[in-house]
């Protein structure tokens, strides 16, 4: 368990914008009558945004009305779930990920690189850039050491291309989220090594018939909201990986 | 596929023999069998998307890569159990799968597969949950008490969901990964499913290999690839080689570890595992090779589970960071010899006496850190004590 409180300083008050008013009762229609309380997560989640960051308490005020809940069960749920900051954060909020797979693959390096270039740990840095925090698994242990800057995911991390993204960012450059060492996704570094070949396709007759979409889809690269699923996003196929040696007969 | 039924589904799924993909390995086809067939009450179909097990990363590469499959999944398992609506829960850290999973729903909606009057002939509603970074809502009765807008602490069992889930209503809980095996099981058949893997472990499971290996990566492969295989072909052997492995934790973080020896010949399913004392928990297989301290990682993990406790039950709450104390300690050497037997027992007192399994699972990394690392644990002590050390403070529960 994480003891977790309110900040001691708390702004005035708190209202959602009109947009954000929109999408919030949109949202409490997703759940049957009389369970609107199911909209708690999704709202805190926009009210924490809205916030740039972190919920107030008026914010929790604001949605327990909304959803006619009694304060304290609201209370209960954002010191309960550790995604509610309740103290406010820097512009970029760093979430190193430090529980074992990544701890085995040099987090504390990370963490270290956090401390140099932004501060003690849950503290905003002077220009109120930056802030950082340890987290419990992110759920990218391939691709570790990872962080989680603001929304995105920073995966494949070295203390170097890591320094470089806090560099890039507090100049106001943009830094595309994923892999940082070119591999696609949690694909292997070298390629692909599974479903290479598209003659394995030939025979499936579940799908449109063979050739109409093209060949196999190889590249492991991620589906982009908006684009068709079916639709291939790299411009060639990767090349076949080399084939190690070392495949062994597998016992029958 | 939905013309042949509902019973007719739920006995193609259940003849596939699909046990679930999210760590306990539950017959999928029994478990829908639960549902009541004529209630007057409304069912529900969960999806858990809450993976947050270390080691693990499965289903958020079918939702980010493959959202359309979970989203006909869900269709079919929803149809089978006679469940209109659908809440697919996804961990909170995952904005961009969160993002990318919407907008395939949304095409879905658009193309009039899902939703009122669809072209499948059964009224679906598939809506995503966004939780808030809770790695309890991953159990069953807690995501539903999560869904309903309270504290993710787990429920007593029974009533079982499917008699009195959410909102009191019938519902299933499914992992990302078993619903989407469904669409390729209906469509290919369950005897083609049967036919890959070993009797009672059938089928494909998703591999997280992680940890000390040259290239790490999630795989599909069949279920009972030895896990040599696993490792040496897919993710590019070990760091320094075969022979520098110390131990795998070969199913999530929960899970007690083995040795290397073990590693030669296991292979990689629920029964295999089982035998060689530990578990195939969720597929995500730690890698350690020799340069690791094998107490301090232990000790991470038993971190982990103090931070994620709910609270409600005292043997984990006050367990888990008991254990994760005496861990920190015996990491540093600063320990005496008697307290590993002591740790084991607490470790026995934890497991088997909370309500969900986050007890068990907080207990079994430390038994197979003792179990298979003892003299590690008693080198360590002995090195210190040969160095004056600072008398042990004592420290209070929080």
């Amino acid at each position: 368990m994480s003891v977790r409180r309110l900040a001691a300083e708390q702004p005035e008050g708190f209202a959602f914008t009109p947009e954000n008013l929109d999408w919030a009762k949109a949202e409490i229609k997703k759940y049957p009558e009389g369970r609107q309380a199911s909209a708690v997560l999704s709202l805190l989640w926009r009210a924490q945004e809205q916030m740039g960051g972190w919920i107030s308490e008026p914010a929790l005020r604001a949605v327990a009305d909304m959803l006619g809940m009694a304060y304290i069960r609201v209370y209960e749920i954002v010191t309960f779930y550790t995604m509610f900051n309740l103290a406010p954060v820097g512009r970029y909020y760093v979430q190193v990920c430090g529980t074992t797979p990544c701890m085995l693959r040099g987090a504390e390096d990370i963490k270290d690189a956090c401390r140099k270039h932004i501060g003690p740990k849950d503290t905003v840095s002077k220009d109120g850039m930056f802030s950082w925090t340890e987290v419990e698994c992110l759920g990218a242990c391939v691709n570790a050491p990872m962080a989680q800057i603001n929304k995105y995911y920073y995966e494949d991390l070295t203390p170097e291309n890591f320094e470089s993204i806090l560099k890039r960012l507090r100049k106001g450059e943009h830094v595309e989220p994923g892999p940082q060492n070119g591999r696609k996704t949690s694909a292997p570094l070298s390629g692909p090594n599974t479903l290479t070949d598209a003659s394995i396709y030939a025979n499936d007759t579940s799908g449109p018939a063979f050739g109409c979409a093209g060949p196999a889809l190889v590249d492991a690269e991620a589906k982009r909201p908006g684009a068709a699923a079916n639709v291939r996003e790299a411009a060639v196929p990767k090349p076949p990986l080399k084939k190690p040696s070392v495949k062994k007969p597998r016992p029958s | 596929m939905i013309a042949r039924g509902h019973d007719a589904v739920i006995d193609e799924v259940k003849a596939s023999g699909l046990r679930g993909r999210g760590g306990a390995g539950f017959p999928t086809g029994l478990k829908w069998s639960f549902m009541p067939k004529n209630d007057s009450r409304p069912s529900y179909l969960a999806v858990n998307a809450d993976e947050s097990e270390p080691g693990t990363c499965k289903d958020r590469e079918i939702m980010r890569h493959d959202p359309h499959l979970l989203i006909e999944g869900a269709l079919l398992a929803g149809f089978a159990m006679r469940a209109h609506t659908s809440y697919i829960y996804i961990r909170g850290e995952f904005i961009a799968e969160r993002e990318i999973l919407q907008a395939a729903i949304d095409e879905a909606y658009d193309a009039k597969l899902i939703g009122k009057d669809n072209v499948n002939g059964w009224d679906f509603d598939l809506y995503v949950h966004h939780g808030a970074g809770a790695y309890i809502c991953g159990e069953e009765t807690a995501l539903l008490e999560s869904l309903e807008g309270k504290k993710g602490q787990p429920r007593l069992k029974p009533p079982f969901p499917a008699n009195c889930g959410l909102y009191g209503a019938p519902t299933t809980v499914n992992n990302v990964e078993t619903i989407a095996s469904v669409p390729d099981i209906l469509r290919r058949g369950a005897t083609w499913f049967a036919s890959l893997g070993r009797p009672n472990n059938t089928g494909t499971k998703l591999y997280c290999i992680s940890g000390h290996v040259n290239e790490p990566c999630t795989v599909e492969e069949e279920m009972g690839i030895p896990l040599r295989e696993l490792i040496d072909y897919y993710a590019g052997g070990v760091r320094g080689g075969w022979d520098n492995l110390l131990a795998i934790i070969p199913g999530g973080s929960s899970v007690p570890c083995i040795t290397a020896d073990v590693c030669d010949t296991v292979l990689m399913d629920f029964d295999s595992l089982k035998e060689a004392g530990t578990a195939l928990g969720t597929g995500g297989i730690i890698v350690m090779d020799k340069s690791t301290d094998m107490i301090r990682a232990i000790a991470r993990i038993s971190y982990f589970y103090k931070h994620e406790s709910c609270g409600q039950c005292t043997p984990c709450r006050e367990g888990t960071g008991w254990m994760w104390r005496v861990l920190e300690r015996m990491a540093n050497g600063e320990a005496e010899k008697a307290e590993i037997e002591m740790l084991l027992d607490v470790s026995y007192q934890v497991e088997g006496h909370t309500i969900c399994a986050l007890g068990d699972a907080a207990a079994w990394p430390v038994q197979g850190l003792i179990k298979n690392f003892r003299h590690v644990i008693e080198e360590r002590i002995d090195q210190k004590a040969t160095k004056p050390i600072s008398p042990s403070v004592p420290v209070a529960a929080e």
